[in-house]
C-alpha cells in the first residue's frame, strides 16, 4: 500500500484528490442523483483513475461505452478508443493489464461470448482488469433483451463475478471491484454483472459520492506477478513460460496453478465481505419458504415477498451479491430451516438453481423457477404463483408465464 | 530500464543461475551501438532454445534480438508457435497469451506503456508465425495498421503451420501439398507485404535471415519508425527445414536460393516519406557522432 498511500491527498490533472477508498465510499457525502445505469458506469468510472478503456459497440452497453470515452476527451481516463471486435478489446485490454494500467471495459451477451477465450487467460495471466456485463440473450434467434445465460459461461474462467441488482449496487461496486480485484493476495480481473436494460436504460435515484474525490491510482508493482514493462525484474520473464512445454514440472505447474487461480477467487473472500458488508444480503431467513434470486430477480422477489406478506404469507429472501467467490457457506446457514427455497431466474438453463442445488443439503427443497428469457419480464405475480403452488394454495392461472 | 535496476544483490549473487549473472555482467543493455557484431563476444539476450537444430528461426532470434536499439525499454508480444518455445529463453520482458492476438495484445500495451511513462520511450516489438498474423490473426494485425499503432509487427514467415506438424496456411505457395492440402494448395500466397503498405504501415520488408547485417539494419529501422511514426511490418523467410524436407545444415542454403531476385523472398523494401526523411536524421546523427569519434580518436593518438 506504501506507492498508492503516497498519493492520498495529491490532485490528479483534473483537480480530483486521491482519497483514501474506504473514507470516500463509506464516510464521505453523499449526493443523490437521478441517473440511468449507463450515467451510473460513467460517474463511477469518472472516480476511478482508470488508465484505459476500449470500446466496442453492442447493445445494451454502447451508451455507457460511449460515455465513457466522454470521460477520456474531458480528461479522466489515461487513453480510449474503439477496438474491432470483442475478442480484440478483451485482447487489447489484456495487453493494457500487462503494462501495468488500470483497465476497464463493458460488453454484453453474444460479445462475451465472442471474448471467451480471453478470460481464462486474464484469470491465469493475474490481470486484474474489471469488466461490465450489460447480460442480454445470446441465443439463436438473435435477442437483444435481457437475459443472464452468458454469466453461467464467465463463473468457470476464475474470474470474479459479482451480479448488480441496482444502479447503486453497480456505482459502488464499479469502485470496490477495483479495491478487492487489485490486492497483491487476489490480483484477478473481475466480472460485474447486471441485467441489461433494467438497469443499463432505467433512471433511478443514485448516491454518488463527491465528484472531486477518486481512487488512489493502480500501483502494478503490487501484482504478485512481474508487470511486463522491463522496469520490474527478472528480465528473463516469459508470461506465461510453461507454454506447450511437455513434461511433468510443465504439468505440475499448470496443475498448481488452475489451483492457485482459484484459490485467489476464494482469498477474496475476505476484502469481499469487508468491503460489501457480505456476499448475500438476507431477509425473514426463519420462513419456511425463502426465495434465492441474484441481480433484478432479486427486486421482483422483494415484491413478491412484499405481496405474500399482505396475503399473511411470511417468506425470506436471499440476495446472492457474488457467484465468484460463490457464498456456499453463507447460502448454507440462510436457508437452513426453510422447507422451500425458491430460485427465480433471468434465463432458460437455471444456474443460479444448480449452483444452490450443489450447495444446500436435502436439496429437494429447491424450487428452479420461475424461469423467464429471451427478454421477457417477470412481472412479481409469477414468482407469487410459484409459491403458492408450492405451498399448496390455489393461485389464479398466468397464461403464457413460466413457472 | 536502467541497469542497476536487475543488479543482483551482492547476498544473493552467488545463489542465481550462471547466466543471470552473465546477463547482468555482460548483456548490452544500454549499449546505443549494439548490434548482430556483439553475437560472440557480449552475453546475448537469449540463453538457448528449443527450436529443431539448424533451424533458421534461432538465427532470426538471435540477429533481432542482439540488434534491438532499446531492449532496455523493449516489451515484445509473441504468439502461439515455433516462437513460444524460444521465448521462455528472451531476456526482455515478452508476452503469451493466445494466438492470432498479438497486435491487439501490442495495441493495448504500447498505449499503456505511453500512458504510464510518457517522457520515455518504451518500444513495442510483436514477433509471430505466419499463421498467427495472416490467418488466425489478419483481423488484428490490420486493425493495429489501420489504427496507427507505434508498433513493430515481425512476421516469421515458414509457409506453413510447423509447431502443429506441418499444415497449410495463408503464406504457404500455391501448389504446395501439405497436411490441409492434400491435393496441394489451391491459392496464390498471400500478398501480405503489399497489404501492410495499403493499410498503411510506414516501413515494410519483405526478405530472408539469411544476412546479420540485413537484418541489424531493418530491425533498426523498424523499431526507430515505429516509435517515431507508426506502424512497421518486417516479413522474415524463415524455412522450416523439417517440413520442406532439408537437413539441418541447409537452412541457409535454403534462404539464400529464396531470395534470389526472381525468387518471392528477393529483398523488397517500402519506405514512406516521413520514414525516409526520420531515416535520414538518424543517418545524419550516426554519421555526426562517428565523426567525433573518429576526431576523438585522433586527439588520443595525436
Amino acid at each position: 500500500m506504501a506507492a498508492q498511500a503516497s498519493f492520498i491527498g495529491q490532485k490528479n490533472k483534473k483537480g480530483q484528490v486521491y482519497s483514501d477508498p474506504w473514507h470516500m465510499m463509506n464516510e464521505a457525502p453523499r449526493t443523490p442523483s437521478f441517473f440511468t445505469g449507463s450515467e451510473v458506469i460513467k460517474e463511477a468510472v469518472r472516480r476511478a483513475s482508470c488508465d484505459m478503456m476500449v470500446a466496442y459497440p453492442i447493445t445494451p452497453q454502447s451508451e455507457a461505452a460511449a460515455l465513457c470515452g466522454e470521460l477520456f476527451a474531458e480528461g479522466y481516463i489515461g487513453d480510449y478508443f474503439r477496438g474491432e471486435s470483442e475478442f480484440a478489446v478483451m485482447s487489447q485490454c489484456a495487453g493494457a493489464a500487462f503494462g501495468g494500467a488500470r483497465v476497464f471495459t463493458t460488453t454484453a451477451g453474444p460479445g462475451t461470448m465472442r471474448a471467451m477465450e480471453n478470460f481464462p487467460m486474464w484469470a491465469g495471466a493475474r490481470l486484474p482488469i474489471q469488466m461490465i456485463v450489460t447480460c442480454r440473450g445470446i441465443n439463436s434467434p438473435l435477442s437483444i433483451q435481457p437475459d443472464t445465460l452468458e454469466i453461467s459461461y464467465l463463473m468457470q474462467t476464475g474470474m470474479l463475478v459479482w451480479h448488480a441488482e441496482t444502479a447503486q449496487d453497480f456505482y459502488d461496486w464499479i469502485l470496490k471491484g477495483y479495491m478487492v480485484s487489485e490486492e497483491p493476495d487476489v490480483h484477478l480481473p473481475l466480472a460485474l454483472c447486471c441485467d441489461g436494460f433494467f438497469v443499463t436504460h432505467t433512471k433511478d435515484m443514485v448516491d454518488l459520492t463527491p465528484v472531486d474525490m477518486c481512487l488512489p491510482p493502480y500501483d502494478p508493482y503490487r501484482s504478485p506477478v512481474p508487470c511486463m514493462d522491463m522496469e520490474c525484474p527478472p528480465v528473463r520473464m516469459m508470461r506465461d513460460p510453461f507454454v506447450m512445454k511437455s513434461n511433468y514440472i510443465s504439468y505440475a505447474t499448470h496443475a498448481s496453478w488452475q489451483q492457485e487461480v482459484w484459490a485467489a477467487v476464494e482469498r477474496s473472500r475476505k476484502h469481499t465481505i469487508r468491503w460489501m458488508d457480505g456476499l448475500i444480503e438476507t431477509e425473514n431467513t426463519d420462513a419456511d419458504v425463502i426465495v434465492v434470486a441474484s441481480g433484478t430477480a432479486v427486486s421482483q422477489s422483494r415484491e413478491a415477498v412484499a405481496m405474500l406478506e399482505e396475503e399473511g404469507i411470511r417468506v425470506g429472501l436471499v440476495k446472492v451479491k457474488t457467484l465468484r467467490p460463490w457464498p456456499g457457506e453463507e447460502i448454507r446457514e440462510a436457508t437452513k430451516h426453510a422447507k422451500h427455497i425458491i430460485v427465480p431466474e433471468f434465463n432458460v438453463i437455471g444456474w443460479l438453481a444448480r449452483e444452490v442445488s450443489a450447495t444446500v443439503q436435502n436439496n429437494e427443497r429447491i424450487h428452479a423457477g420461475p424461469h423467464v428469457c429471451g427478454g421477457m419480464t417477470m412481472p412479481p405475480e409469477i414468482i407469487v404463483a410459484e409459491i403458492k403452488t408450492v405451498l399448496g394454495i390455489k393461485a389464479p392461472s398466468l397464461a403464457g408465464r413460466g413457472g | 530500464m536502467s541497469k542497476e535496476r536487475i543488479k543482483i544483490a551482492e547476498e544473493l549473487f552467488d545463489i542465481m543461475p550462471a547466466e543471470y549473472q552473465d546477463l547482468v555482467k555482460r548483456a548490452t543493455y544500454g549499449n546505443e551501438q549494439r548490434g548482430w557484431k556483439d553475437i560472440g563476444n557480449a552475453k546475448e539476450l537469449i540463453e538457448e532454445h528449443s527450436l529443431c537444430a539448424g533451424c533458421p528461426e534461432s538465427m532470426a532470434f538471435r540477429y533481432i534480438l542482439a540488434s534491438l536499439p532499446n531492449p532496455e525499454d523493449t516489451v515484445m508480444v509473441g504468439s502461439t508457435g515455433c516462437t513460444s518455445l524460444v521465448f521462455p529463453h528472451v531476456a526482455v520482458h515478452n508476452i503469451h497469451s493466445l494466438f492470432g492476438n498479438q497486435n491487439a495484445i501490442a495495441s493495448g500495451l504500447k498505449r499503456a506503456l505511453t500512458v504510464r511513462f510518457p517522457d520515455r520511450p518504451k518500444d513495442v516489438v510483436v514477433l509471430a508465425g505466419d499463421g498467427a498474423t495472416v490467418d488466425i490473426g489478419l483481423d488484428m494485425t490490420l486493425q493495429a495498421w489501420f489504427r496507427q499503432e507505434k508498433f513493430t509487427t515481425i512476421c516469421f514467415d515458414n509457409e506453413l503451420y510447423a509447431n502443429t506438424g506441418g499444415q497449410e496456411s495463408g503464406l504457404m505457395q500455391k501448389g504446395f501439398v501439405a497436411k490441409m492440402a492434400p491435393v496441394g494448395k489451391t491459392f496464390e500466397k498471400v500478398r501480405l507485404p503489399e497489404i501492410a503498405r495499403e493499410s498503411g504501415c510506414h516501413y515494410v520488408v519483405n526478405c530472408t535471415v539469411s544476412k546479420p547485417n540485413l537484418i541489424e539494419k531493418v530491425i533498426k529501422n523498424a523499431v526507430h519508425i515505429a516509435r517515431e511514426i507508426g506502424p512497421t511490418y518486417l516479413q522474415l523467410y524463415t524455412p522450416c527445414i523439417l517440413e520442406i524436407g532439408k537437413n539441418s545444415m541447409e537452412g541457409l542454403q535454403e534462404m539464400r536460393d529464396s531470395e534470389k531476385p526472381t525468387e518471392r523472398f528477393a529483398y523488397k523494401e517500402y519506405v514512406s516519406e516521413p520514414a525516409k526523411e526520420l531515416l535520414a536524421e538518424l543517418a545524419a546523427k550516426e554519421k555526426e557522432r562517428k565523426a567525433e569519434a573518429k576526431k576523438q580518436l585522433a586527439g588520443q593518438t595525436a
